[in-house]
């Protein structure tokens, strides 16, 4: 019983992901598509030799099937995992809702897994980062979503030590602090990455980096959203007649 | 850790229950792990590392993989 429950959140997670994928490939079309557009105009201008490559994936396509491609995948992906990390947070971090626990699941799992590795190493379009340092920047971007998560999970386990004894108002704000401190101390420490080139215009970088935060706001409010509706449905079907928050009981 | 009960009565907001771990554990471990393949495919294959061979996934994903934030080359 317990394992259908699981089995049956996690499809359900699949499919909000990629519901929410899909509202942040609109976001991703009108709003992205543009800037990486003209990105790749200002690296043809610049580039440093013509080199007639053979074109392997065409712009047309890239820009449109090859980008639903990435993005529903992504929405899947994170959609399945956040599934699984509700199953374990489902009435362990207080007492929530399961529509409200999916907001939340998916709250902090925007901030960790995008926002706190996008503040240090920010979405670069195309023609910015030196191609010689792919495997060094995918190593610290990964390390830094990694990092991220853990201390998030263990800011979350802190809290949940703390409240019996600071009460939870407390706990929270203390558990807050530890994981900002953390993340202070992993920005300070890890390696600067800048590899914009000098003349590249910094308007057309600040238009591409807040499309990608609105693609990512987008994916994750989708799925919280998304994702909570179809787990109160699941876990607590009545729901819908019943008032919420401090409602008066009904006699019966 | 607390287990609270479902209790679906008519006057409060109905609570769920604690999954176990036992029947989260083995969903977690394959789905998991299949996840984070995925997401390697989408958000790295071909950069710093490849799987397979050429500059197809790479090409293909391009644009995605910008904009969703990855370094992409």
């Amino acid at each position: 019983m317990n394992s259908a429950t699981v089995r049956n959140l996690l499809v359900r997670g699949m499919l909000a992901g990629l519901g929410a994928g899909l509202l942040a490939l609109v976001v991703a079309y009108l709003l992205g598509e543009p800037s990486v557009d003209s990105a790749i105009g200002y690296e043809e201008a610049h580039a440093p030799a013509h080199h007639h490559e053979v074109e392997l994936v065409s712009r047309s396509v890239q820009s449109t099937a090859g980008l639903a491609t990435g993005i529903l995948l992504y929405g899947v992906a994170f959609g399945g995992m956040a599934a699984l990390a509700y199953c374990f947070a489902l009435g362990r971090v207080g007492r929530f809702t399961p529509r409200a626990t999916a907001l939340l699941l998916s709250g902090t799992a925007l901030l960790a897994v995008y926002v706190v590795p996008f503040l240090k190493y920010p979405a670069n379009p195309p023609s910015v980062g030196d191609p010689g340092t792919i495997s060094k920047r995918t190593t610290l971007y990964f390390l830094m979503m990694l990092l991220s998560v853990l201390l998030a999970v263990a800011a979350v386990i802190i809290g949940k030590r703390l409240a019996p004894r600071l009460g939870t108002w407390y706990a929270t704000v203390a558990a807050v602090a530890c994981f900002v401190l953390a993340i202070g101390l992993a920005y300070a420490f890890l390696p600067v990455v800048n590899e914009v080139p000098k003349d590249f215009p910094a308007a057309l970088l600040w238009r591409f980096r807040t499309s990608a935060l609105a693609i990512q706001l987008t994916l994750w409010t989708g799925f919280g959203l998304i994702f909570g509706e179809l787990a109160q449905r699941q876990l607590a079907p009545r729901t819908g007649a019943v008032p919420s928050g401090n409602a008066t009981p009904v006699p019966h | 850790m607390a287990q609270t009960v479902a209790q679906p009565t008519a006057t409060s907001p109905v609570l769920p229950a604690a999954l176990p771990l036992k029947a989260i554990a083995p969903w977690a471990a394959f789905f998991g792990i299949l996840m984070l393949v995925l997401l390697y495919f989408v958000g790295a294959e071909q950069g710093a590392t490849a799987v397979v061979s050429g500059e197809g996934v790479h090409e293909w994903v391009h644009d995605a993989r910008h904009l969703l934030g990855f370094p992409c080359h």
